[in-house]
């Protein structure tokens, strides 16, 4: 009977006792917080080490709008460092004003991330970082000719032989570049680490039990876990739009239906409105969805039970998620390699409308002016 | 059969990383016990979850692909590999958690 290709699989199900759950139960407030230490050093991977030219290169090219097709949009216009690395949007705009379909998320910490965007569709942020460059709706660039237009800025081709002596400019090393950048955006010490590191004021008495709360009757801990407060993992927490988000990937696995990647809470409270859809405004309203205001359906995560906070527990719950913003260093916009100063190179590049064709002088003027011309 | 390899591994104990009939893999953490694991043609896993949270195996694997479902904590599944090569595991709810299965 079960011979097909497909079905030579078998499994078996058998329950057995439960004795771990009065064990959590019973973990206390001072073993809780060892698991909150902040990591000692940022991860990366062993195919793209760090080197500072890399980041440097990377720096420059995440805030470079000449990325884009219209030269007009940078990774930086949608994660801007301003709104923790998000856009402060429901959704964002892309390539024309274009509405994108989810909310943009920070790339804070993604060094320790696994699977990139809501959906987890890249398996790195360097598979990830050509993503949006190629995408018609975000910033709708042909990557071959990404390639040829970076080649055509001269300070580029140093950096980029200088990052990378064995290749120089390649698509891969886009990618990796922007991904060691990616990888130093670590969120600053906030009180919570002051207070994990025995600092006993710096946290308020409403916060120390909104953290109580966060890992016992609340169980945020059960997917906002660790220092940087994510599992890395995917969950539906019964959010009512139609998207099913890794379900696209996922088709055949049931939990996956409707289920997104768990966000970072660090810095939260600079990254309003929240959700893959930015449906829910505030702090408080994203409690109040978790307190018993979520959907039910079979793919709801089995950690999302109704909660029925108290107002008091809820204030409680807040003060401690405010406690998570840290004091982040300043971004600096980085000064970009300037366009060849051979005329008819930088106008192509600057006048993609006028199809590379020769341009008036008096068309250029109006032009530079940001007037019309016939 | 099921209950020659129950015997097997009471006799041999739980060696995981070798080739065995059943090897045991526990998720606590949100971690596996076991990275890597060699396995014979018919041998099976057994993933006992003893975490907080519920677990979800799956391979996506062509050839091999298969999905448990949703393993609460406490339950005790086994899955049995019927077929020789390398089948990439991993925890659809916690990604990170992942076990390379090579079947001889
Ligand atoms: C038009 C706005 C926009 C632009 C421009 C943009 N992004 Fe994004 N970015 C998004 C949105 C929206 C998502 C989530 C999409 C999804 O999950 O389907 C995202 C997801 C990501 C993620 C995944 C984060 C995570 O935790 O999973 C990374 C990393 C990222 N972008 C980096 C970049 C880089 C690098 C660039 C420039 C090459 C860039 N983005 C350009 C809007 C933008
Ligand atoms: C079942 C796992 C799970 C539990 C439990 C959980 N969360 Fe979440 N949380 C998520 C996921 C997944 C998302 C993203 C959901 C989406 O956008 O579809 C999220 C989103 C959020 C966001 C918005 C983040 C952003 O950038 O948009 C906040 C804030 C948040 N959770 C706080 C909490 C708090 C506070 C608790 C405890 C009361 C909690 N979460 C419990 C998984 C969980
Ligand atoms: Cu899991």
């Amino acid at each position: 009977m079960l011979c097909g290709g497909a079905a030579a699989i078998a499994f078996m199900v058998t329950l057995g006792t439960s004795s771990w759950t009065t064990e959590a139960a019973a973990k206390g407030r001072a073993e809780w917080k060892t698991e909150y230490s902040r990591p000692g050093e940022v991860p990366f991977p062993e195919e793209n080490p760090y080197t500072a030219e890399k980041s440097a290169l990377g720096h420059k090219l995440f805030f470079d709008p000449r990325l884009s097709g219209s030269d007009y949009i940078s990774c930086g216009t949608c994660h801007n460092p301003s709104f923790s690395w998000g856009d402060g949007l429901p959704t964002g705009f892309g390539h024309k004003m274009t509405k994108l379909g989810r909310r943009t998320p920070t790339i804070l910490n993604s060094a320790w991330g696994e699977l990139m965007m809501w959906d987890g569709r890249f398996e790195s942020l360097e598979e990830q970082a050509l993503g949006p460059m190629g995408a018609e709706a975000e910033m709708n660039q042909q990557l071959d000719s990404i390639v040829e237009e970076l080649a055509a800025i001269p300070g580029y081709r140093t950096l980029f032989n200088m990052a990378f002596p064995a290749d120089g400019l390649t698509i891969e090393n886009i990618g990796k570049a922007i991904a060691t950048y990616e990888r130093t955006i670590v969120s600053g010490i906030a009180p919570f680490d002051r207070w994990i590191a025995g600092e006993e004021s710096a946290m308020s008495s409403a916060a120390k039990r909104g953290f109580d709360l966060y890992n016992n009757k609340a169980n945020c801990v059960a997917c906002h876990a660790g220092w940087n407060m994510t599992d890395s993992g995917f969950h539906d927490i019964g959010l009512p739009d139609d998207d099913i988000g890794r379900g696209n990937v996922l088709k055949n696995v049931v939990k996956m239906q409707h289920a997104f990647k768990t966000p970072t809470l660090r810095n939260i409270v600079q990254r309003a409105p929240y959700m893959h859809d930015g449906s829910l405004g505030t702090l408080k309203e994203v409690i109040d969805h978790y307190s018993d205001g979520f959907t039910r359906r079979d793919s709801l995560s089995d950690e999302m039970k109704p909660l029925k906070l108290s107002e008091d527990e809820k204030a409680d719950l807040l003060a401690f998620l405010l406690t998570l913003e840290g004091a982040d260093p300043m971004v600096a916009a980085p000064i970009l390699p300037a366009n060849d100063q051979v005329p008819g190179a930088w106008l192509k590049r600057l006048s993609p409308a006028a199809g590379g064709k020769a341009e008036t002088p008096e068309c250029r003027t109006a032009r530079l002016h940001l007037r019309r011309c016939k | 059969m099921r209950l020659l390899s129950i015997v097997i591994v009471l006799v041999f104990g739980f060696a995981a990383n070798t080739t065995a009939a059943e090897v045991a893999v526990t998720q606590k953490g949100r971690k596996f016990s076991e990275k890597k694991i060699e396995l014979g043609v018919g041998g099976s896993i057994k993933f006992i979850n003893d975490d907080d949270v519920t677990h979800n195996i799956h391979s996506t694997t062509k050839g091999h692909a298969f999905d448990v479902g949703a393993q609460k904590p406490g339950q005790t599944i086994v899955h049995t590999f019927d077929k020789a090569g390398k089948v990439k595991l991993r925890c659809a709810i916690h990604p990170k958690m992942k076990i390379k299965v090579t079947v001889k």
